[in-house]
């Protein structure tokens, strides 16, 4: 803890006093842990998390699939729940590109709503990339306990957000983890929303895919910062009963520096 | 094996697609196939910042001349007249097919020796002409070893992709008289080219298909790698060329770096080994080229593209194929499942325009929107962004300021629309979210353990037993008794 704050301070000049935390809805309702260890990790640096208690979701699901009318609805009950002029730290590239890169479409012709989402659209920031250019903190004291990890991208954080390397250079700055990549380390895990369900065959082939190539590796741990693929991957992963669970990378972190005595990685085990 | 065997739909997407997955070999093609391709392009491409540079110039020069489509057109269209082109409009594939017979008829032409054309893809011409006891012989080697095995190209630049030296070796040592079987990749090619070099002597007509038409001086450039592209449109005494009508630039030195682009992209060759540049038929004095020449240009539903400000991108494509190599949904189902001319991302956002919504409404959702194809392809086509809109398309009638497209709203399920309604009830308003959450947590053992297709290979989704909210807020009242 002191350590992390010793960091923590090095970057305080750019550090914002309070931040606003949209958890996203599948961190809400499917992945809370992941939630409270990002916020955990933004609160170590000195930063008060504040959760608005009236967000739902960005709209995704209902945009990709072809109803932008009914995700303009959703968004829109989410535009005056972050007023003040403080970051909102998104825990995941693929909510975050929604909100950063098309909720200034969706609210195109509609000028009131457009400016504010085009002030949200540039306070948005995905939380990896928050750690490692806002936050801080000091992980070089977390636990040496040797570690293989996969490392799986979402496509969003990939290729709208442009944040793929900010999980890899947190985990270069802890000890003992070793990172190995997967073949076709950069190809889709098959997730895509609705698509899962509307080509199951496909989607399911790709999921396959992936999990081979990740449990190939050997890897001791899987992690990404996108609770959308986890859901895909850990699906697959205990239907075919590997004992291997990706996590969310702030899980990763806080486990790696809550047991910086020495104590083996928990994997998350918790249905 | 029959033609007929082969003809798929698009309608039959999620069919053929299914079966396309099961199948190892297949997938085990095109996997190793796609990576090699993707790898050859990357190594043109060693410096993304070049990349983007270039591609930029590339999306600006598709971007520009479709600015300025229908007056290229005319330039075009008065600059090959002057040259003594025939210049024909087809508004669609029979119109197309039809100028292709009459041209056919008018030289007593039993027989058309034919360069690799996706277009003649589109409109089916070896089907159409067929039927009028027209033969059209392939002499692309890909495309002839398709023709002779009554099969159809599976990718638009490597049309034979899907089948392995050991499937040529077979049908070659079958359909070729007097061929030994060999699995030797040079025997076998000559074996194909020494039946074809007498089809090129016998043919009264070649037909080609065109990359780039030049508006300033009448001129088609065509892109190959055998050979047979040139040979196709000087050996016959008749040119067809065809093509769509996006195919126009204003300049020649607009074609320099779209050829860049194209064969980086496509092959990953810095050039192609022929690059033919045809300004009109055989002239006074001139010892070989055709004496005739003849231009179509396809329309075929593209007007409808260019309509429209969100699917105009569309036309920008200069078919180098990079989206479909780097497609992890082509590269599992393979090219055959999409049931169209041209398959992977491309063609799930071209085909809807050519074919209307109705019949290709589940190719615009066969995409996880991973956003590979954006990313490498070399004109900056936003296909992600327009598969969503097609996906919109056909589950929406037109809000008014557009003109439908054809097919518009097909895919509009009354239970899917209702889905997403009540989606967007529960979600956009806090007094029922927030109950919702409490709700499905607390009975999360209800969840169904069958859904549908997300259990396909995974297990069921539930709710966690407590929604972050609800554990973020008893943490926050934990430290504030401490």
């Amino acid at each position: 803890m002191n350590t992390a704050l010793q960091g923590a301070a090095q970057t305080a000049s750019k550090k914002p006093s309070q931040v606003y935390f949209f958890a996203t809805c599948v961190i809400d309702m499917f992945s809370p842990q992941s939630g409270l260890d990002a916020v955990d990790l933004i609160e170590r640096a000195g930063i008060k998390v504040l959760f608005p208690l009236k967000q739902s979701c960005c709209g995704q699901p209902a945009y990709t699939t072809g109803f932008s009318s009914d995700a303009r609805l959703v968004a829109a009950a989410q535009l005056d729940l972050f007023p003040a002029p403080w970051p909102v730290v998104v825990p995941s590239g693929s909510c975050g590109g929604m909100l950063r890169h098309h909720w200034p479409k969706l609210f195109a012709d509609d000028p009131v709503r457009l400016e504010k989402a085009r002030d949200i659209a540039a306070r948005t920031v995905e939380f990896s990339e928050f750690m490692v250019n806002t936050l801080g903190l000091d992980l070089s004291g977390a636990s040496a306990q040797p570690v293989t990890v996969a490392v799986h991208t979402s496509c969003t954080a990939r290729r709208e957000m442009d944040n793929h390397h900010h999980v890899r250079r947190l985990l270069k700055q802890m000890p003992g983890v070793e990172v190995v990549v997967q073949e076709h380390e950069s190809e889709c895990c098959g997730f895509g929303g609705t698509f899962s369900v509307k080509h199951p065959e496909i989607s399911s082939a790709m999921a396959r895919d992936k999990v081979d190539a990740i449990t190939a590796t050997g890897c001791d741990a899987l992690i990404s910062a996108d609770c959308g693929c986890l859901l895909n991957l850990n699906g697959n992963l205990e239907k075919r009963a590997d004992i291997l669970r990706g996590e969310h990378v702030a899980t990763f972190i806080r486990n790696r520096l809550d047991h910086s005595s020495g104590s083996p990685n928990r994997l998350e085990t918790s249905k | 094996m029959s033609v007929t065997e082969h003809i798929v739909r698009p309608e039959d997407f999620k069919l053929r697609s299914r079966e396309s997955v099961a199948d190892p070999k297949l997938r085990g093609n095109f996997r190793g196939a796609m990576d090699f391709l993707i790898d050859k392009r990357a190594a043109q491409f060693p410096d993304n910042a070049t990349f983007t540079l270039l591609r930029k110039v590339g999306e600006t020069t598709r971007k520009h001349a479709l600015s300025r489509l229908p007056d290229l057109l005319d330039q075009l269209e008065i600059n090959l007249q002057r040259l003594g082109v025939n210049v024909h409009y087809a508004e669609n594939s029979a119109d197309a097919n039809r100028i292709f017979l009459e041209i056919a008829k008018k030289h007593h032409a039993d027989m058309m020796i034919k360069g690799k054309s996706m277009v003649s893809e589109e409109i089916e011409l070896n089907q159409a002409m067929a039927t009028e006891g027209i033969e059209c012989i392939e002499s692309d080697m890909g495309e002839y070893i398709l023709q002779i095995d009554g099969d159809r190209p599976s990718h638009i630049i490597m049309p034979a992709i899907h089948k392995t030296k050991q499937d040529i070796a077979k049908l070659f040592s079958e359909k070729i008289p007097g061929a030994t079987y060999t699995e030797d990749v040079d025997e076998l090619i000559s074996m194909g080219r020494s039946v074809l070099r007498d089809k090129f002597r016998d043919a009264r007509i070649g037909v080609s298909g065109v990359n780039f038409m030049i508006a300033e001086t009448g001129t088609i450039a065509l892109v190959e790698n055998e050979g047979n592209g040139r040979m196709c449109t000087t050996i016959p005494d008749v040119h067809i060329a065809i093509t769509g009508i996006e195919k126009v630039v204003e300049k020649l030195e607009h074609v320099v770096p779209l050829y860049a682009l194209l064969t980086r992209s496509a092959t990953g060759q810095a050039v192609s080994t022929y690059f033919n540049l045809i300004t009109g038929p055989r002239r006074v004095g001139e010892k070989d080229g055709p004496r005739e020449m003849h231009l179509i240009l396809l329309d075929n539903g593209r007007t409808q593209a260019y309509r429209e400000e969100k699917f105009r991108a569309t036309l920008q494509c200069i078919r180098c194929g990079a989206c479909m190599n780097h497609c992890p949904v082509y590269t599992r189902v393979g090219g055959h499942s999409y049931g169209t001319a041209y398959p992977g991302p491309i063609g799930s956002i071209i085909s809807p325009h050519l074919l209307g919504l109705s019949g290709t409404r589940d190719l615009p959702t066969a995409s996880s929107l991973c956003g590979a194809c954006g990313e490498v392809c070399p004109v900056g086509i936003p296909i992600p962004e327009i598969l969503m809109r097609l996906r919109e398309a056909a589950r929406n009638n037109s809000d008014g300021a557009d003109q439908a497209l054809r097919g518009q709203a097909s895919a509009r399920k009354m239970l899917e629309a209702l889905t997403w309604k009540a989606w967007r009830i529960l979600y956009s308003n806090s007094f029922l979210y927030r109950p919702f959450v409490f709700i499905a947590t607390r009975l999360r053992w209800l969840t169904p353990t069958n859904q549908a297709g997300w259990t396909t290979s995974r297990t069921p989704l539930r709710p966690a037993p407590r929604a972050m909210r609800e554990l973020l807020a008893q943490r926050n009242k934990q430290r504030e008794k401490n």
